[in-house]
């Protein structure tokens, strides 16, 4: 049951991507020229233009494929994605691998465009073309004691260049709630811009929430596990104090090495002024309450 | 030795100030390539970070000097206070990158400043820097007497070490190339350390 809900950000998904640079060309221009040289507003929301795909790919944090921003796009293209399988084990009635075709077997694909906050703030806008994990999750089924669900990057040292190196506790794994994973804004992105999802952002399958920070939005997902505990998150284990389990978007709770009330967004050049950084990346009105009598200062 | 002779002999008869106009090519071209869009999605980060990088190469590049000349028998000491002035100079782009283009906003800036111990660090570093690049001419020198301009300058020490703590600690996750940056600094300074050769007493 697909379409629980509703782009807020709309564009015509047949308009070419021509038209996006020249609307982000226009952009630029304005603010070169000191039009659009305050701060935008949350109003303008809606005003909201989707990234550039080639901002898009070559812009990522895939630190199995080395820690630079242009290092995905540069070495991701050796993994391996056909053929994929997932495992999805853990408290389900139909555990087992998955492969890729049986996966999407009855999900209905949709685009949906994102805000994309990256814990290091900065942001984009992206069209992904995905499914909804609850399909996916009510597929399998799911049995009544589970909490959470856990996932689990692909870890390939022959195709995966960064791992080399211990900069994180190799696979990437990162987890969510239950209810935050039943969440009907919560997709399994499988593209972006109408093509198949590039290697460098997370190739074939990759989990999207759109109001918590981009490394919970795990890539390249191997395994997908229900569970009655706190899964194991990656940058939470590195640093617990940095990356909280929870991660939603707030603009109040500052990063312990960066402020998190402003963002810089991306494609917007050199001079390029910062926004201010919305409440669960803007989609409060349909996550603020999954934390209701949560203290978001506590639960980071 | 015929290397270091034919390098000895090109520096000397090589003056010092094209180092200054060589050296700043690189700031104007990267900035350059930023305000037209060549820097890929995101400029201001390149910009900051590339600025930051070649300040802290140049900083260790300035320190490795004296120990060439030492242990390699290469003297490149006329090279040494343009060396030193450029990395100040990029410390000083690095930084007005971050106030103009990136945090933009003053009380963010100062926020920052007192709040984050990485940017904390990054500050002292740059007012460390900053009495040597301001006395890093002859006259200053001269006033100073060479004794205490040298004191003066063994700032730099601590200038490179706050640099290389700065860039592992606004790095993500266990990465090597701060580490090494890291580890450059602490064993150039080490190896200007003086120290103590006191005969181990023996017991017994």
């Amino acid at each position: 049951m697909a379409g629980r809900w509703k782009n807020d950000l709309t564009y015509n998904d047949v308009t070419p991507e021509a038209v996006f640079l020249n609307r982000r060309q226009l952009i630029a221009g304005a603010a070169a020229a000191g039009v659009a040289g305050t701060i935008a507003s949350p109003a303008m929301a809606e005003e909201l233009v989707p990234n550039s795909f080639e901002d898009i790919t070559n812009y990522c944090n895939f630190y199995e494929f080395g820690t630079g921003k242009d290092d995905p796009a540069r070495y991701a293209g050796a993994l391996t994605t056909q053929p994929w399988s997932i495992e999805i084990d853990g408290m389900v009635d139909n555990p087992g691998t998955y492969s890729f075709e049986q996966v999407m077997d009855g999900m209905a694909v949709e685009e949906r465009i994102y805000r994309f906050r990256c814990v290091e703030a900065w942001s984009m806008v992206v069209p992904w073309n995905g499914f909804e994990l609850a399909d996916l999750l009510e597929k399998v089924g799911v049995q009544s004691g589970a909490k959470y669900v856990a996932f689990e990057t692909a870890y390939r040292p022959d195709e995966m260049r960064g791992v080399a190196f211990p900069v994180l506790d190799w696979p990437y794994r990162e987890g969510l709630r239950l209810d935050e994973a039943m969440h009907p804004l919560t997709m399994m992105a499988t593209g972006l811009y109408g093509k198949p999802m590039p290697n460098q952002n997370g190739a074939p399958i990759r989990l999207v929430v759109p109001w918590k920070y981009g490394f919970k939005s795990i890539k390249s997902i191997v395994r997908i596990t229900l569970t009655d505990e706190e899964p194991f998150a990656s940058w939470n284990q590195a640093n617990p104090r940095e990356y909280g389990f929870y991660s939603n978007v707030n603009p109040e709770v500052d990063h312990p090495r960066w402020s998190q009330a402003t963002e810089r967004v991306i494609g917007g050049g050199l001079f390029a002024r910062r926004q201010p950084t919305l409440m669960f990346n803007g989609y409060e009105d349909e996550v603020a309450s999954l934390y209701e009598g949560m203290d978001l200062t506590k639960f980071i | 030795m015929i290397l270091t002779d034919t390098i000895n002999g090109a520096a000397r008869r090589l003056p010092a100030w094209p180092i200054y106009i060589v050296g700043l090519i690189p700031a104007g071209w990267l900035f350059y390539l930023g305000a037209t869009n060549q820097l890929g999605p995101e400029p201001v980060k390149v910009l900051e970070h590339e600025y930051g990088l070649i300040a802290l190469q140049l900083l260790v590049g300035g320190l490795a000097i004296t120990p060439l000349r030492k242990y390699a028998g290469l003297n490149l000491l006329k090279f040494r206070r343009a060396i030193g002035v450029l990395s100040f100079l990029y410390v000083a782009f690095h930084l007005l990158v971050w106030l103009v283009l990136d945090v933009q906003i003053l009380s963010e800036i100062i926020k920052d400043i007192y709040k984050r111990p990485y940017i904390t660090i990054g500050m002292v570093g740059f007012l460390v820097m900053l009495p040597l690049a301001l006395t890093s001419n002859n006259w200053s020198v001269r006033k100073l007497g060479a004794v205490t301009w040298r004191r003066l300058h063994q700032l730099t020490y601590g200038a490179v070490i706050l640099g290389a703590v700065h860039f592992v600690m606004l790095s993500k996750g266990f990465q090597l190339e701060p580490l090494l940056y890291l580890a450059a600094a602490l064993g150039l300074v080490a190896l200007r350390v003086k120290w103590n050769r006191r005969p181990v007493p023996q017991n017994g």
